[in-house]
């Protein structure tokens, strides 16, 4: 049984369960719904609740089972000798499970397979005109693991089918017989409510940690290969393939922290006098047009920022003032990729400040205006350090998006990793480091691919520190101005 | 002016006339708020509006120091002349009159600033002070005026907007007069306060007096009765019955005013 089919069939119990359990409260008051403590809907979605997830958290635990016991079974039909030179159990594990999709397509088109599993050659043909993917030939022991595997598999579904129709039947069972006036299937909703509320929040948190621990472990895996001591405190970045590469993450780091301090230097004042124009003096009218306008400029892919960086602002830079001023005639440099991406990020400063500064009470306007200060007095000494610690977070989330921003870099700063004052020179940063580092060669093995989860463990370690900077930053005024 | 000036130097010992207001209207969009208000505010006197909600008495205060000019929808007609100066003139600049004619509102509004800060904040923006020393003073002297030294002298650094609701509106009040204003405008300013920190801030409405004028928002007609000297009822955009509060409470030439001021309309 597919379990597209054993889900339609849960779903359709537990909407006949909903439906009697409903009735079932109606009945246990008598035709008076007036005297049960919840509402009969609430029976009813208590007992969906009860069928469905038992169910479902059956399937889930059964699949991740299952999915082991069939590379046993297959395993259980293979032997050393079956590897053939210079591949790996794995490939051959591959092999089998392509041979057992293979059949099941087959054999869903209506052909006996009994004499095509005996014979590798005929079976090898037949994929063949039916245009499946293969890997190696078959061999007599891989089609009977196959074999087996879609044999075990079947077995299992069949089991899984029955054991999870048998849970929620058992779960409506047990809901039934709870069912009186007095029991309390609305707070039991409201508790299966909160238990998925907290799932969800669990699956974010679980996902970081996740990304974290994975990111971890292949940075130790790369310092176990490359001493962390000229990782971190080198100022020298050449990687070559064939070994001998220099891995410091100084070029790096530098690169990223120039383009996003111009990036800022750029977004932040055009972003908070845009925010308090359109929050304190733009009409009504003029803000519904122009906030928007704004906002657009966060719609743009990066990469279109990219090639207006790469055809437009390098060569702007270069012939009117890299050259002219002697700076070098790079048209990749440091100077365009801030511009460019200071442009990108000017809506995040933008569009938070002013919800942030719109957020500030009028009361406090009033106030000041009422003393005899002017607008923008009023703007400087009331609104903006009352609308501070947004602002604040404003402003970091522009830098987190500018650290981690890679496209604008690759084709507006180039790829050269070098420690340079000079913003008209080319310079490069730790993301698109790791997009080099990682494309091309996938064997994640050497050093210079697995530098590539030391660089971005350190990039996440930076933008962490920066948000604990800005909380803490907040949480000092916040104590101030509430 | 010195025509005026020399008009009010001989009037001084009567009543002299603050602001002197006719005709006026004011329009929010289509909603027509005041119609056709006449009234003369006293120096040193406490001049209280009462009237229901929406009868136009906050707009009207709201016009005295034109802040209905942050109000796009609203239009203000007629004339309101400060010592006998238009101060709708387009000469007269709104941020020095609202200087001159300060505000406290219905609900306390402390800037989030230190409580020295808050009360030192009008005269910084006028250079109203030429040193810290004398800008100290004027805090401190708005602040025993407000009646709020004793409480907060030994924190003067502590955001303002960690006293309590009456500490908050004093600290208000004091903030406003630091400008020193001739005349102060008070919307409502007791109707967050509880009864105790109303009897304070009524008390040092009534001390206010020896200096500015005062004009009260209130809803309160006991509070009315108690702390002004003159009264003018609202209703419906109109200034129905103005004069001496005593004449208005105890014989109402309007019937409208008789029936607001004993509960049957309102």
């Amino acid at each position: 049984m597919s379990l597209g089919l054993l889900f339609l069939i849960l779903l359709a119990l537990c909407t006949a369960g909903y439906m009697i359990a409903r009735s079932r409260a109606v009945t246990s008051a008598r035709g008076d719904t007036r005297v049960l403590h919840s509402l009969p809907a609430f029976h009813g979605r208590f007992a969906a609740l009860a069928m469905i997830l038992p169910a479902v958290a059956i399937l889930i635990v059964w699949l991740v089972v299952e999915s082991f016991a069939l590379r046993g079974v297959a395993l259980s039909h293979l032997s050393p000798e079956d590897v053939p030179d210079g591949a790996s159990m794995d490939l051959v594990m591959a092999d089998v499970t392509r041979i057992a999709e293979g059949l099941g397509k087959l054999q869903a088109a209506g052909v006996d397979l009994a004499p095509l599993t005996a014979d590798p050659a005929a079976l090898k043909a037949r994929f063949s005109e039916a245009g499946f993917a293969q890997g190696g030939d078959p061999t007599p022991h891989t089609i009977a693991a196959a074999v087996s595997m879609r044999d075990t598999a079947a077995t299992s579904r069949l089991a899984l089918s029955v054991v999870a129709i048998a849970a929620s039947l058992a779960g409506l069972g047990l809901v039934l017989r709870r069912i009186t006036p007095e029991f309390r299937a609305r707070n039991a909703t409201e508790f299966v409510s909160m238990g998925l509320l907290i799932g969800a929040s669990l699956i974010a948190v679980l996902t970081t940690v996740g990304i974290v621990a994975s990111l971890a472990s292949e940075t130790i895996r790369f310092f176990q290969l490359y001493p962390a001591w000229d990782f971190f405190f080198s100022a020298d970045w050449n990687p070559k393939f064939g070994g001998g590469s220099s891995l410091g993450i100084w070029p790096l780091i530098w690169g990223t922290l120039y383009v996003s301090v111009i990036a800022l230097l750029v977004a932040v004042p055009v972003g908070l006098f845009s925010a308090v124009y359109l929050a304190e003096y733009a009409s009504k009218r003029t803000r519904g047009i122009v906030k928007p306008l704004i906002e657009i400029l966060a719609g743009i892919p990066t990469i279109v920022y990219g090639l207006f960086a790469l055809v437009t602002v390098g060569p702007l830079l270069r012939d009117w003032i890299a050259i002219p001023m002697g700076f070098g005639n790079s048209s990749s440099s440091v100077m365009t990729a801030g511009l460019v991406m200071g442009i990108m990020v000017i809506p995040f400063v933008s569009s938070l400040s002013d919800d942030i500064i719109n957020a500030v009470p009028q009361s406090l306007r009033d106030g000041s205006l009422g003393l005899g200060a002017t607008p923008s007095e009023t703007i400087r000494q009331v609104v903006l350090p009352a609308a501070l610690p947004g602002i604040v977070g404003a402003v970091l989330l522009a830098a987190s998006r500018a650290i981690g921003e890679t496209m604008i870099v690759v084709l507006g700063a180039g790829a050269a990793a070098q420690l340079s004052l000079n913003p008209f020179e080319a310079m490069t940063t730790v993301t698109v480091k790791i997009v080099s580092q990682l494309t091309g060669d996938t064997e994640f093995n050497s050093p210079e691919t697995l530098v590539a989860f030391a660089l971005g463990l350190t990039l996440f370690v930076l933008t962490l520190m920066l948000n604990i900077i800005a909380l803490i930053i907040v949480r000092k005024y916040r104590e101030q101005y509430e | 002016m010195s025509v005026i000036e020399m008009k009010l130097e001989r009037e001084v010992t009567a009543d002299t006339i603050k602001i002197e207001a006719r005709k006026v209207q004011v329009h929010y969009g289509q909603n027509h708020a005041l119609k056709d208000v006449d009234v003369d505010i006293l120096a040193k006197t406490v001049t209280a509006f009462i009237g229901p909600s929406g009868c136009g008495k906050s707009t009207f205060l709201r016009c005295l120091n034109r802040m209905n000019d942050t109000v796009a929808s609203a239009k203000v007609t007629g004339s309101i002349l400060l010592d006998g100066a238009d101060i709708y003139d387009p000469r007269v600049d709104p941020v020095q009159l609202r200087a001159k004619v300060g505000m406290v509102f219905q609900k306390p509004n402390p800037f989030p600033k230190s409580i020295y800060d808050n009360v030192a904040y009008g005269p910084k923006i006028h250079g109203l002070t030429r040193s810290k020393a004398e800008l100290d003073e004027v805090v401190e002297s708005c602040l025993r005026k407000a009646a709020l030294w004793n409480e907060v002298k030994d924190r003067l650094q502590s955001p303002g907007t960690g006293l309590s609701g009456g500490q908050q509106q004093r600290l208000c009040i004091a903030r406003a007069i630091a400008t020193s204003p001739e005349v102060l405008l008070m919307d409502e300013p007791c109707s967050a306060l509880d009864p105790i920190a109303t009897a304070q801030v009524e008390e040092l409405i009534d001390e206010l007096r020896s200096q500015f004028s005062v004009v009260i928002v209130t809803h309160s007609m006991q509070q009315a009765a108690r702390v002004s000297q003159r009264t003018a009822f609202f209703h419906l955009g109109n200034l129905v019955e103005y004069g001496e509060t005593g004449t208005i409470f105890t014989n109402p030439k309007d019937p409208r005013t008789e029936s607001y001021i004993t509960g049957r309309i309102g």
